[in-house]
Formats: structure tokens, C-alpha cells, sequence
């Protein structure tokens, strides 16, 4: 099964894109190419909507980081072709001493919204161009880092009774994204205190 | 501006009229007809404890009077690391792992992840397991539509239709603890094999079963398809078209109720789907009903495949025969030396798979469910990604809900048919 028939949109996006197209490699049957992360967003582009191509549907977006600290972060995006049933597998390889930045693909699919806020909360790559990119798994204040990320221990960075504190020390707002409660300021339905608390969000500052 | 809005209704009886009954004063506002109402939306908040989101998701909902202006979802209030914790754990330790996520049907989810770490290892499992784990996939889809369809009926107030639902879902469950020992968490399947056979008799036990189930199939058709009510509450709600279903990346009877026919089973086969005869419904118009009509479809054709591979459950191991992978059985592990070298080195060091990695796909119940395993080498995957079909589904509940009433918004997070557990993970 293994490299019997090369995937033909592997050729396609060697002539195309020509030295853009790092390496293309089989693993258990599935295609991998890996692309330059400068014109990731132009070559899923091109492999969503050039007749031939045409991966209308996006499966899943990830990351993967080895145990082997020397290798690149690779974010991976699953591709699916609904008219002609071909599966392909992109991805893009961000170096760790780099800030771990690539485009964001929300405006080809829709789907990228949701998938690239878990990859950003999960291993803190940042997504350029994202509409919306705020954690989404875990509340906005966490402060623990990213906990998909190998440095990170399988129990969290804080202890148990620092968890606890933060937790209970939580004030109301911190419920809420800042989008809600500048809903809620413009229908004036914010208490005194808690505007007086918004001034110094640490979320300000972030955005 | 200015003056104060009152609303200063007029309860009093002032008195009685000729034939001695009270005066009834119609109950009105004082002074001008047309009261001056507030005109401001208003943000509510729905969940993360309400019976309505179907388990702990959390909605902040703005509202123009009753209509829905904007849906803010918030989710990870059950996120549990699964991710994180499949690259502490074997591979086989991963899958009562799988048990948790859609814990609504978790034997697929278990064949999913023995199919994944198989093809990371290269491993062929036997004929008759390949059969069983239909029977496994087939179960759970029929299992989770009940679910789906008892609880988005209670949502819309329909009692009766929950009760059936329930009571047939029971009766799956009793086949799987004969089957597995558990009824929810079932850790049906290993890497090469199952946990276990099915006992004697089973399979005639799951014959009496599909013999009666299509008949509650036909009560609940009679209770809901054509009922008024029923009509009103799902047709022309929460519509979405099928570009936009694609877009969003829906799968499963959310992306094939706008009219996408796209299966797994008949697209990307495995397990030998493409030598069943079945037929994959496909919906119109995107909306509740839809999702509806396509998901009581999928239950019959379920029932269908069922028979078929009881027709065909040939014979044979239920493991493949390689002891690198699949655990000796215990009387032998506890007399034969060898064995229980291949037992021990099994438990302590796991399986190790081949640098690699591999992306299985199911269809799921509620879409396609994929597991996504990266090996370094070692008997512990570098990543295990789950592909969750009900999070990407969710994803279009702010597209779908806007515009509804809030009432609409309930019946349409109910057709979504999430799983919290899957969502956050």
C-alpha cells in the first residue's frame, strides 16, 4: 500500500508552487506534504479552489510537538476533496526559536474558527488574521500556559491549592468575554465595581 | 424621555351592575394606549447547568424581546485533557479513554481508536472481528439516535417519544453488558482483536431485538413526523445550506440533512461497509425536521445492516494471531513460561508502533470521528488528536440559532445532537 501510486495532488503542488513545497512524504498510506509557512495561506487556497484540486472540506486543524525538542511545532490541516473522495494531509513547520505565527485559514473555512482557538489555547501558536482568537477550551484567564506543550506537566503548572485559590478568588467578569460585557456596558447593566475591575482587566492589555 | 413609564393596571372591581354581578373592568394601562417599552436588548446567560444544552455547555444569548440577536458559546466546562493524558498511556490504555469522550457511543469510539493505532502498526485483524465491530458501530449509532431523538422530543415537550427512546436504548444496553460487562464506558475492542467474543446465544437475542425495534421506529414516526405541533417547532428552523455546511465543516446528519450526501462508510469504506447493502438518507432543506427525518432513516438502515452482518459473522478467532500485540490468554499466561514473558512485556513496556503517523475517520453517530495518532517510535503515542465531530458541529450553532426565537434556539442546539464529553474533552 505504501507509495504504491504517488497522490496526484503532490505533483501538482511540486510544479505549482515549486520550492515552496518542503518535502512530500507517505506515512501509513496517507500523503503529507509540507508547505513553507509563509504561503500556507496561499497554497491551501489554491487546493480549495483550483478545479482539480478542489479539498472543499476541511477535516481538522492541529498541532503535534515532538518529544524531541529540536524539532519544528507542526500545525496540520486534513483536507477532503467531497467531489472527487481524496484525502490529503498539509502541513507547516514552525521552528521552535521563532514566534510560533502562522495564517490563519478562517476565511477559506469556516471551520478554522473554532479548530485554530484550540490550537492557539492548546500550544499558543497564533493564528494572523483569525477573527476571533480567544481560548476556548480553557477560560480566558488561565494563566498555566499552553497544556497541549510538552514542557508542560501532565498536572499543570500551579499546584492543587494554587488552582483552588485562583478559582475561588475568580470574580464574575471573568465569565465573561469582553465582547459580553461590552454588550452589557452599553445597556449600562454593569455594576459600579465590576467597571471599576474592567480598567485593569489583564485581557486589555492582551488585545 | 423624561417621565417615568408606569404601568397601572386596573384591578379593581369599582362595583356591581343592575343585575348584580360585579363590573368587570378590562385589564388595561392607564392613561395612554400604547405603553413606552424599553427598546434595549438584553444578555442572558443559559447554562452551564441547564437541562436544555444537553450537559454542561453554556450559551450567553443576546435578546431583542424574544429573538435572538447573537449566540456566544462557551465551552470547556468537562474539558478533561484526554489529549494530554493519551500521551502518558499505550495505546490499549487509551481506550477506555474513548469510553469518555461521546459517551453515548462509545463502542464506536473504541473501534475507531483500535482501527487508528492498527494502521499506525500495520496490524490486519481477523474476519470475524471485522464483523463484530460492525455490529459494534451499528449498535452505537442506533443507541445515540434514540438519545438524540428522546431528548430533542422532551425539549420540544414531547414526553412519550423520551420514554420509548429510553426504553429501547435499555435494551441495547443489556446486549452490550452481556457483551462487555458495561453498559456506558464498554472498552469493546483492543489493538488486533476485541476484549471479548459475543456469549452463546447473542447474537439470537440481537435477532429478537432488530425483529421488534423497527416497530417503535413506526410509533415514534406516528407520534412525531406528522404531528402539528412537531411541524411548527422543526420546519424552516435552523436552517443552514449545504455551501455553508460545508464551509463550517459539518459531518454526519447535520451535514447530510442540508443535502451533502457524503458517508464515510460509502466514501472512505472501511470495515468492509462498501459489501453492505444500505442506503445513506440525505435531507433538503437544513432545517430541525430534516435532521430529524434523516437520523430516524439512519436508525432503519442501521437495523438493516445489523441483519446483514449477523447473516454473515463467519466463524474464527476474534484476535490476530501475533502475541507481540495481543495479550495470551490468562490460563496460559499463568502456566506457559513463554507466554508469560509476552504478557509481562506487554503490560510493562505497551506495543511499541513504528515511527509514523495515521488519521482514521469513522462515521460516527454524530459525524465523522477521527483519531489522529503521531509515534515517535515508542508504546506511547508523541500525539493522540481527536477529530470531534460534535465540537465542529456546534461551531455553526451561532449561524443557525441568529434570528430565532429563543425558544427556536433550544430545538436547534437540540438537533446539533452534542455531546458534551466529546466537545471538551
Amino acid at each position: 500500500m505504501n507509495g504504491a501510486t504517488p497522490h496526484p495532488s503532490a505533483a501538482s503542488l511540486q510544479s505549482q508552487f515549486g520550492s515552496a513545497i518542503r518535502r512530500t512524504l507517505v506515512s501509513c498510506g496517507d500523503t503529507i506534504v509540507v508547505v513553507a509557512r509563509e504561503r500556507s495561506h496561499e497554497i491551501l487556497r489554491w487546493l480549495q479552489e483550483t478545479p482539480g484540486e478542489t479539498y472543499d472540506y476541511l477535516v481538522d486543524v492541529t498541532a503535534v510537538e515532538y518529544r524531541d525538542r529540536e524539532r519544528p511545532l507542526e500545525v496540520v490541516y486534513q483536507l477532503w476533496s467531497l467531489s472527487r473522495r481524496v484525502f490529503l494531509r498539509v502541513k507547516i513547520e514552525l521552528p521552535k526559536d521563532q514566534p510560533l505565527e502562522v495564517d490563519s485559514v478562517a476565511d477559506l473555512w469556516r471551520a478554522a474558527d473554532w479548530l485554530e482557538r484550540e490550537v492557539f489555547d492548546m500550544f499558543g501558536v497564533t493564528f494572523r488574521g483569525h477573527p476571533d482568537l480567544r481560548r476556548i477550551l480553557m477560560w480566558e484567564t488561565y494563566a498555566e500556559g499552553y497544556p497541549l506543550r510538552k514542557d508542560f506537566p501532565l498536572r499543570g503548572r500551579f499546584s492543587r491549592a494554587e488552582q483552588v485559590r485562583q478559582a475561588l478568588a475568580i470574580e464574575p467578569e471573568s465569565n465573561y468575554s469582553l465582547e459580553e460585557l461590552s454588550i452589557a456596558r452599553a445597556q449600562g447593566a454593569l455594576p459600579a465595581d465590576m467597571r471599576e475591575r474592567l480598567e485593569k482587566d489583564p485581557r486589555r492589555r492582551v488585545r | 424621555m423624561g417621565e417615568k413609564r408606569t404601568l397601572e393596571l386596573a384591578l379593581a372591581t369599582p362595583g356591581v351592575d343592575a343585575s348584580g354581578r360585579p363590573v368587570r373592568v378590562p385589564l388595561g394601562v392607564a392613561g395612554d394606549a400604547e405603553p413606552e417599552l424599553s427598546t434595549e436588548n438584553m444578555l442572558i446567560n443559559i447554562g452551564p447547568q441547564h437541562p436544555a444544552t444537553h450537559g454542561v455547555l453554556r450559551l450567553v444569548v443576546e435578546l431583542d424581546g424574544e429573538v435572538v440577536v447573537r449566540v456566544i458559546p462557551h465551552l470547556g466546562y468537562l474539558h478533561s485533557g484526554f489529549e494530554k493524558l493519551g500521551e502518558y498511556r499505550h495505546y490499549n490504555q487509551i481506550i477506555p479513554l474513548t469510553d469518555r469522550t461521546d459517551y453515548l457511543s462509545a463502542p464506536a469510539n473504541n473501534v475507531c481508536l483500535a482501527m487508528a493505532a492498527e494502521k499506525l502498526m500495520g496490524v490486519r485483524i481477523t474476519p470475524r472481528c471485522t464483523v463484530l465491530r460492525v455490529i459494534a458501530c451499528e449498535l452505537s449509532r442506533v443507541m445515540s439516535h434514540l438519545v438524540w431523538a428522546g431528548t430533542t422530543a422532551i425539549d420540544l415537550g414531547a414526553f412519550t417519544v423520551f420514554l420509548w427512546t429510553w426504553q429501547e436504548r435499555e435494551k441495547i444496553y443489556d446486549l452490550l453488558e452481556e457483551w462487555s460487562g458495561a453498559r456506558l464506558t464498554t472498552s469493546l475492542t483492543r489493538v488486533g482483536g476485541m476484549m471479548a467474543d459475543v456469549p452463546d446465544g447473542w447474537t439470537g437475542r440481537l435477532r429478537t431485538f432488530l425483529a421488534k425495534f423497527p416497530g417503535v421506529l413506526d410509533e415514534v414516526d406516528t407520534m412525531l413526523t406528522r404531528n402539528g405541533i412537531w411541524l411548527g417547532r422543526t420546519q424552516d428552523v435552523g436552517f443552514i445550506s449545504a455551501a455553508d455546511a460545508i464551509s463550517y465543516g459539518l459531518s454526519g446528519p447535520m451535514l447530510r440533512a442540508s443535502g451533502v450526501a457524503h458517508d464515510l462508510r460509502k466514501d472512505r469504506p472501511y470495515l468492509d461497509y462498501e459489501t453492505y447493502d444500505f442506503e445513506v438518507p440525505v435531507g433538503e432543506h437544513g432545517d430541525v425536521y430534516d435532521r430529524y427525518l434523516v437520523r430516524m432513516e439512519e436508525m432503519r438502515q442501521a437495523t438493516r445492516i445489523l441483519e446483514q452482518a449477523l447473516d454473515r459473522l463467519p466463524d474464527g478467532p476474534i484476535n490476530v494471531d501475533d502475541p507481540h500485540v495481543i495479550l495470551p490468554a490468562k490460563h496460559r499466561a499463568m502456566s506457559d513460561m513463554e507466554a508469560m514473558i509476552y504478557h509481562f512485556k506487554q503490560i510493562m513496556e505497551g506495543v511499541p508502533a513504528p515511527v509514523g503517523e495515521a488519521y482514521v475517520g469513522i462515521e460516527n453517530p454524530k459525524g465523522e470521528l477521527g483519531y489522529y495518532f503521531v509515534s515517535d517510535g515508542s508504546a506511547k503515542p508523541v500525539r493522540w488528536r481527536i477529530r470531534p465531530p460534535s465540537f465542529i458541529n456546534l461551531a455553526a450553532l451561532p449561524l443557525m440559532a441568529e434570528g430565532h426565537l429563543l425558544s427556536d434556539l433550544i430545538a436547534i442546539n437540540a438537533s446539533v445532537d452534542i455531546v458534551m464529553g466529546e466537545i471538551d474533552r
